[in-house]
């Protein structure tokens, strides 16, 4: 099965299509030999002894053993351990109620901030962004935020500061944006120093030194999500040249 | 569903932008978004495009008894629906604020401008009148609904074709389109409605607002107005306190803004009666590009092609020798052609007659071998002439 996916990678891939154990044709003679193990990421789906995909994109894989399914999509689907960008929109007693895009509004505690006690709380009003990791979130549950890690340090996550603008990009764009040698980014970097806040929800928060160029930062990243690579590096050195 | 709520960093920043005269599409205070009009295929389906904002109007028409008080009038019913589809904040059956606000505004700018002639619409008088029912779908909502419902509205009625009626004496004849073309509505003239938002109390003023810029607004100015320079209806919500100036100036805005819509409004109208005229097709389905970035393409593909030389090989294999010459194609009459002689009948039916008949063409078509008229295959004719 190892093979058959590897084979495929960089396809396309619709819902339905499936991979099983191929019967081994040789046996080998060298010695026992490992069974290969295969790790599945979201769009992969184990049912028996088959692998069916559940979405449709293309297959990616990471060395050494790790398959996954590129979907494209806008609905953000909360999932533990990532880091979004929530509006405060209730604050009542011990919780705030954040709202990150998804079908519930998320609860977060106002003691999982750094350094606050019940003293000491977090200046946290209606309205704010906060920049947050998902505790527990599965499709039972009410989802719960928090603003620290597991050691209680706030690792960049918060109450996001004043000015910047808040815009919506798709999923996969924030997914690139993300990964750690990103074209995207380091073109980005190209153009003018600004501050980026990159939630996995789709929501991105940008500023730069003046009003202008922190509008041309959002338009452009909110356009070049369909451009292929050469359109969005022809886009961007117009702009670092001062046309837009 | 609720809808989205607005983080104070986002207001902040519009605010701050708006003041420095900059708008988040990068459009200047008084330009209007990207406007499109497109016709459906019936007469009266008209779609509006206004940036992102997607707006549906659909005109029909039906013969009812008059209102008592006004007998030889005829009725319009005007219906603005906020689709679900159009945003996550309506709801579908209820009917919220807005969407009673956006009616109303409707009505007043369509109906009591008077700019259909009602009382052509009367069939008979204190008995039938047509009543014309617009109907405006909203599909997206991205600001500034009331333009594009308005455009809409107008423009569908422009569109519209009644039925045409006959009366002689006490019979009234209701023609179909196949039997009599429809007529167009008499217009008088066509109100356009142009928004106005205001910020930081009547200090800054934006043309056509896009929805984020709505949700921090302060006011809305509205003013309905047609290309002579008639205001038809004006309007001011949000409880903002506008100088005269203000409002006379935005009134000037209007009417260059009016005028420059009519233009397009009458231009898409034209194109599309064009259209028609030739036949060519219209409508909602053709007027969508084709923007198909799913069609699958790729430099190279791989086949399946291990068994198929062996499946052509034992074709070719097993297939029989060629067959013969297909006999020479004979001349019954002048411009028929026969090759062959066909099947025998398998009906068992009058197996005397159809001997005879066979017999009979076998001897026509010999003596007519030599007046060959044309033909096909040329290869065969100099065979029949060579046998002969």
């Amino acid at each position: 099965m190892f093979s058959s996916l590897k084979e495929r990678t960089g396809e396309v891939l619709l819902p339905g299509d499936e991979f099983s154990f191929e019967a081994e044709d040789t046996i080998s003679l060298a010695g026992p030999v490992k069974p290969e193990k295969v790790v599945c990421g979201p769009g992969l789906r184990r049912s028996g002894d088959r692998l069916l995909v559940c979405k449709s994109g293309v297959l990616r894989h990471k060395q050494p053993n790790m398959f996954w399914v590129d979907s494209q999509q806008r609905r953000y689907v909360p999932a533990k351990g990532e880091t979004v960008i929530g509006i405060v929109t209730v604050k009542s007693g011990d919780v705030f109620k954040v709202d990150f895009g998804g079908s519930e509004q998320a609860s977060l505690s106002y003691l999982a901030f750094e350094g606050s006690t019940k003293r000491n709380r977090p200046n946290v009003q209606v309205g704010d962004l906060v920049f947050s990791q998902f505790l527990i979130a599965n499709q039972d549950m009410e989802p719960e935020l928090v603003c620290i890690d597991g050691s209680g340090r706030a690792n960049g996550m918060g109450v996001i500061g004043g000015g910047g603008l808040l815009f919506t990009v798709s999923l996969g764009l924030v997914r690139r944006l993300l990964s750690p040698h990103s074209e995207v980014r380091s073109d980005l970097q190209q153009l003018f120093p600004c501050e980026l806040v990159v939630g996995m929800n789709g929501r991105l928060w940008a500023k730069a030194s003046t009003v202008q160029q922190t509008l041309i930062i959002s338009n452009l990243l909110q356009s070049c999500d369909t451009m292929t690579a050469q359109q969005r590096r022809a886009l961007f050195r117009r702009v670092a040249q001062g046309a837009l | 569903m609720k809808d989205t709520p607005l983080s104070n960093c986002e207001r902040d920043f519009l605010l701050k932008a708006i003041e420095e005269k900059k708008r988040l599409d990068g459009r200047q205070t008084y330009d209007y978004r990207k406007m499109k009009i497109t016709f459906g295929t019936d007469y009266g389906c008209c779609f509006v495009d206004l940036g992102k904002t997607r707006v549906m109007a659909q005109v029909s028409c039906e013969l009812v008894a008059p209102k008592e008080s006004r007998p030889n009038e005829g009725i319009m019913f005007f219906n603005i629906e906020l689709s679900p589809m159009a945003s996550p904040a309506f709801e579908q059956g209820r009917q919220s604020e807005l969407s009673v606000k956006l009616n109303r505004q409707l009505e007043r700018c369509l109906r009591n401008s008077k700019c259909i002639d009602t009382e052509s619409l009367c069939v008979v008088s204190g008995e039938k009148v047509w009543q014309i029912r617009v109907d405006v779908h909203l599909l997206n909502h991205d600001g500034n609904l009331m333009d594009a419902a308005s455009i809409a509205a107008i423009t569908a009625l422009c569109h519209f074709r009644r039925p045409d009626v006959g009366i002689q004496g006490d019979e009234v004849t209701v023609y179909s389109p196949e039997e009599r073309d429809p007529i167009p509505l008499s217009i008088y003239h066509m109100p356009i409605s142009v928004s106005f938002s205001f910020f930081q109390q009547g200090t800054y003023l934006l043309v056509d607002p896009c929805e984020r810029e709505e949700r921090v607004m302060d006011g809305l100015l509205m003013i309905a107005m047609n290309k002579h320079r008639e205001i038809c209806s004006i309007q001011s919500s949000g409880g903002i306190m506008l100088l005269k100036e203000q409002v006379m100036r935005c009134s000037k805005i209007a009417s260059v803004k009016v005028s420059e819509i009519t233009e397009l409004l009458n231009k898409a109208l034209v194109n599309d009666k064009k259209a028609r005229k030739e036949g060519g097709r219209c409508g909602f389905a053709e007027s969508l590009p084709q923007e198909r970035i799913t069609a699958l393409k790729m430099e190279e593909t791989s086949v399946e092609m291990t068994d198929a030389t062996e499946r052509a090989k034992d074709i070719v294999q097993k297939a029989d020798a060629r067959p013969q010459k297909v006999p020479s194609p004979v001349v019954p009459v002048p411009g028929v052609g026969q090759v062959g002689q066909g099947l025998q009948n398998t009906w068992g039916l009058e197996e005397d007659e159809d001997d005879e008949e066979e017999a009979e063409e076998c001897d026509s078509g010999e003596e007519q071998e030599e007046a060959v008229t044309k033909m096909e295959e040329e290869r065969h004719e100099k065979e029949a002439s060579g046998e002969v």
